[in-house]
């Protein structure tokens, strides 16, 4: 069977999204994606702009947050302090990647 | 149909209480949470612990369950003959049928399409899988091809887990981390809703000679003592294929060397830098005449490599 080839999207800053696609996209409300702005998880592009568009990266993280909403049924403020942490870890992580390949005796 | 012990894989009794069950699923969804969790195996477990508490969680699903009888872990079983009347919304078989499909299917007949389900439309299921790629791929970009075994809902709603395979095309300068979706290659939508995603999480494989950060890569350059205290040209690998590296002379252990835009490729048309780390090697096997140079090296030598020492410890015989 012939399985046709897929083109991918990038999940980066340079592509953009309106508020109701990052919703249908990542499973969260729109009021919800506006609460966690509110708590500074997310912003947007141009947040004096008429219609608000949101970097794509923020798709990883609007999912991250619904699957932390659904399986540990946490509220808005509890997922914004999830987040802000598992940011900090990542960071680490990527810091602690880059001094392993430039100091591998760190292992 | 192979059986699987709920109550065990939450690490409960039959006779558990729903308190208890949800303090369980807690307990093992913070250890097990994908999102959260370095454990080995801890997306394999914490869907486990997911599909466990879904069922048992919910009153009805839970009954069902009860139902079924107790069978050994990974034993084939079907549901005694009355099961279906008492709990299934419709006839369906139970060949192709996984247990958490059976239970998916309970609510998914209620909840996507069957009796009494509002008709609304409903988005597909998004998928996610890890690709693993080369640092070659990541490099010049590739095909790769990925197998996956997902529900998917048939017209009354129910679940039935099938192979899916999927060819997409990773564009250079994807690296370590990067998530990539592919719009409308998850699972179908109903009643008129769009399909769901396939997100790919990209994994680099480890390469035996590059280390990476970002698009920067790192490669260990060992030199022999006299390649480091003269200078030399070494022939240096690269993703791109081999390059000539002007070492100067003087050149010292855990120094840099950067060879621009010879790392990876970035998604914007431009490439990360490589840096050559200098090691200074030292052969374990002397022949005589090799080692009589040396000793005349010695002898000649004013170099100490210690000398920062002498300055420390003349420094603290002065303050005692």
């Amino acid at each position: 069977m012939r399985i046709e080839l897929s083109e991918v999207v990038w999940l980066d800053e340079q592509r953009e999204l309106t508020l109701a696609e990052l919703a249908e996209l990542s499973g969260l409300s729109e009021a919800e994606l506006h609460e966690l702005e509110d708590c500074g998880a997310i912003a947007p592009i141009d947040p004096d702009a008429g219609t608000q568009t949101f970097s794509a990266h923020y798709l990883v993280l609007a999912r991250t947050a619904c699957r932390l909403r659904n399986d540990f049924e946490l509220d808005t403020q509890g997922l914004a302090v999830a987040l802000a942490l598992l940011d900090r870890v990542r960071a680490l992580e990527a810091e602690l990647r880059d001094l392993r390949a430039r100091r591998p005796d760190l292992g | 149909m192979k059986y699987k012990d709920y109550y065990a894989i939450l690490g409960l009794q039959k006779t558990a209480s729903a308190d208890e069950i949800k303090a369980a699923y807690r307990k093992l969804a913070r250890k097990y949470h994908p999102d959260v969790s370095k454990e080995k195996d801890a997306e394999a477990k914490f869907k486990e612990v997911s599909e466990a508490y879904q069922t048992l969680k919910d009153s009805e699903k839970r009954a069902a369950y009860d139902q079924l009888g107790s069978y050994q872990p990974g034993q084939d079983f079907r549901p005694p003959p009355d099961w279906q009347e008492h709990f299934g919304d419709t006839h369906f078989s139970f060949d192709d049928l996984d247990l958490s499909d059976l239970f998916e299917s309970l609510r998914g007949g209620r909840s996507r399409a069957g009796p009494g389900a509002q008709r609304h439309a409903m988005r597909g299921q998004d998928y996610e899988v890890t690709a693993n790629i080369t640092l070659d791929q990541a490099y010049r970009g590739a095909e790769v091809e990925l197998d996956l075994s997902v529900p998917e809902y048939d017209e009354q709603g129910f679940a039935h887990r099938v192979a899916r395979s999927f060819k997409a095309r990773i564009p250079k300068g994807a690296t370590d981390g990067q998530r990539l979706r592919i719009p409308g290659k998850g699972g179908k939508g109903f009643n008129g809703g769009r399909e769901g995603d396939l997100y790919l999480n990209i994994v680099l494989e480890p390469h035996p000679l590059f280390r990476v950060s970002g698009h920067d890569l790192y490669i260990d350059l060992p030199l022999a003592p006299w390649e480091a205290v003269l200078g030399t040209r070494v022939e240096l690998p690269t993703p791109g294929g081999p390059v000539q590296l002007k070492v100067p002379a003087g050149t010292h252990a855990g120094q840099h060397l950067r060879l621009g835009k010879r790392g990876l490729p970035t998604p914007r048309g431009g490439e990360g830098d490589l840096f050559a780390i200098v090691q200074i090697a030292v052969p374990t096997v002397v022949s005589e005449p090799e080692r009589a140079l040396y000793r005349e090296l010695a002898e000649h030598s004013t170099f100490n490599p210690r000398a920062h020492f002498a300055q420390e410890m003349s420094h603290a015989n002065r303050t005692q």
